[in-house]
């Protein structure tokens, strides 16, 4: 097995997910097959390919430096869960 | 055992844009919460970056600056990590491939040494937001105008061997992006700070101890305390047996010491992968040299054309050409006064100490460029001494107008006519009859005390070097 469910354990944290042991063991297999198979790809001989960053073989179009946004802080925040002197409150978050 | 200090910079620059890296919202300092923030830097589903060419054009003329590669093709990458003041899930940023390959500075040292230090790379990525821990009702107070501001992270090879090496560095840098007109470079506002990397090692050993990183420093005295500290802090644990952990840690400038945020066991798994809502981005020679030939005059330039032109010393002409507005208050105070030397004594010894103490910028300064020059002249054309021109600068500090006008209401005018210096050297050999002999017995050191008499009498007014020819022609008599 080329990973553990140790390691999706981990994973699964800093993804913020939440597994059962059945969903678990589920994912392990799946994403131990994706890695098989990554395994698999590792065999091709790819010294000469240039990596590819995009799949389309465009270049990036740039936009002028320009203020085009105006103020809509009202409307934002009226989906917004919960506001407060024009900030967006969440959760407490303490480092 | 004696311990060498290792530490590399990540330096972020805040580029000097109208509007946003990906957005077209405005990037101005100090506005009200999240009036700058629109969908995509709330990352509301559906919105997509669009690429703002201004910031592509600072970071490529940043790299030029320094002598990097600038690479034709750069990719952007997804930084992934969980924090509410980055609403995406995911920094953008580049990983593989940045804008700006290797380049170089050189830093000037206490000691006049001039040392090279490498800069690894530079690259583009965009700003988070700000979190206000104070009390919402228990509940965290997110302001997003600053996400998405564009960012260049410099940052520097292992080159720097102590905090006055590092803080060099750093100033050098600020300097640069000064010069080249990216970024205003306000530490206080955030528009410049900096991540340190710190290791010890015994002397002379080749590999690398295991490094601490210092975040988020936002002043060049801070940035020296908190590696002086973080020294101490490493040598001690290595002295007594234990080991450094890899950590990220956080200076405490109240405290004046560093301590841990997370360490590597928890620390992020950032995930990246190539941005797919963004396309790689294509330069061409024709874009890099039509920068490249619009390069302003850099600091080294300005600094090599002081001693050449000027006759400064390579240490005046350091501290001049070190702030862009200093250089430019230099050369405007020596097109008037048409005294280079005496112009940048005064500048560096007499401006700056008044500012200094008074916690002013050159950019503040009460007294103008063109007052300083006029004074500098009438120095240099022999209307007053040197020490009655820091009588004539005071008040011109103070406020009570030009050198001529403050000369001329106060009556400071030097005396030159040699008739009135006569009469003053007379009347104090008159009044000294005792010193006279002390003189005439070979007491040399006398004539001190004459010339300082004659002055005092003279107010301060009288030609120095007049005054003591004819007081040796009279002692002589």
């Amino acid at each position: 097995m080329s990973i553990d469910s140790k390691e999706i354990e981990k994973l699964a944290d800093l993804a913020r997910l939440k597994f059962d042991q059945e969903q678990l063991g589920e994912v392990t297999d799946r994403i131990a097959s994706v890695l098989d198979f990554i395994d698999q790809l590792h065999q091709t001989e790819t010294q000469a390919i240039e990596p590819m960053a995009h799949p389309m073989d465009a270049v990036q179009r740039l936009r002028a430096d320009k203020v085009t946004e105006s103020n809509q802080r009202e409307k934002y925040q009226q989906v917004a869960p919960a506001t407060e002197n024009g900030l967006y409150l969440v959760p407490k978050v303490i480092e | 055992m004696e311990w060498e200090t290792v530490i590399g910079l990540e330096i972020h620059a805040q580029l000097a844009t109208e509007s946003k890296i990906f957005s077209g919202s405005s990037t101005t300092f100090g506005a009200e919460a999240n009036t700058q923030a629109s969908l995509v830097d709330l990352a509301l589903p559906g919105v997509l970056p669009v690429f703002n060419e201004q910031a592509l054009k600072l970071a490529v003329i940043f790299g030029l600056g320094i002598g990097a590669k600038i690479h034709k093709k750069s990719v952007f990458d997804r930084k992934n990590y969980f924090y509410p003041d980055l609403p995406k899930g995911y920094q953008i940023s580049q990983l593989h491939h940045p804008i700006v390959g290797e380049g170089h500075v050189d830093i000037t040292l206490s000691d006049g040494t001039v040392k090279r230090v490498g800069v690894t790379r530079a690259h583009l990525e965009e700003d988070a937001g700000k979190s206000l821990h104070e009390d919402f009702h228990g509940s965290t107070g997110i302001d997003l105008n600053r996400a998405g501001t564009p960012l260049l992270e410099i940052v520097s090879e292992p080159d720097l061997r102590s905090a006055e090496e590092a803080v060099a560095y750093l100033k050098k840098i600020h300097t640069l992006i000064r010069y080249l007109g990216i970024s205003d470079g306000n530490m206080a506002e955030g528009s410049m700070r900096c991540d340190i990397n710190i290791s010890m090692r015994p002397m002379g050993q080749e590999t690398l101890g295991t490094r601490a990183e210092i975040k988020n420093v936002n002043s060049f005295r801070f940035v020296e305390k908190a590696i002086v500290h973080e020294m101490e802090r490493q040598i001690d644990i290595l002295e007594d047996g234990g080991s450094v952990v890899q950590e990220t840690r956080l200076y405490d400038s109240e405290l004046d010491e560093t301590r841990s945020m997370r360490s590597k066991e928890v620390a992020m798994d950032y995930r990246y992968f190539p941005e797919p809502d963004l396309l790689p981005i294509i330069i061409d020679d024709e874009y890099i040299e039509a920068l490249r030939a619009n390069l302003p005059e850099l600091p080294d330039q300005k600094k090599q054309r002081f001693t050449d032109q000027y006759n400064l010393s390579s240490s005046d002409a350091e501290q001049l050409a070190g702030s862009l507005e200093l250089g430019r208050y230099f050369e405007e105070v020596v097109q008037i006064s048409g005294a280079a030397k005496l112009s940048a004594n005064w500048i560096i010894v007499e401006l700056s100490g008044q500012l200094n103490k008074n916690e002013l910028d050159i950019g503040d300064s009460p007294v103008t460029a063109q007052q300083l020059g006029e004074l500098v002249l009438r120095i240099q054309d022999n209307t007053i001494s040197g020490k009655i021109a820091k009588i004539v600068f005071q008040e011109i500090w103070n406020g009570k107008g030009s050198a001529d006008q403050i000369i001329e209401s106060q009556g400071l005018k030097q005396v030159t006519d040699s008739g009135a210096i006569e009469t003053l050297v007379d009347e104090v050999i008159a009044a000294n009859p005792s010193q006279v002999e002390q003189y005439l017995a070979g007491k040399e050191k006398m004539l001190g005390f004459f010339v300082g008499q004659i002055m005092k009498a003279s107010k301060g007014k009288a030609n120095p070097g007049q005054v003591n020819e004819i007081l040796k022609g009279k002692l002589k008599q």
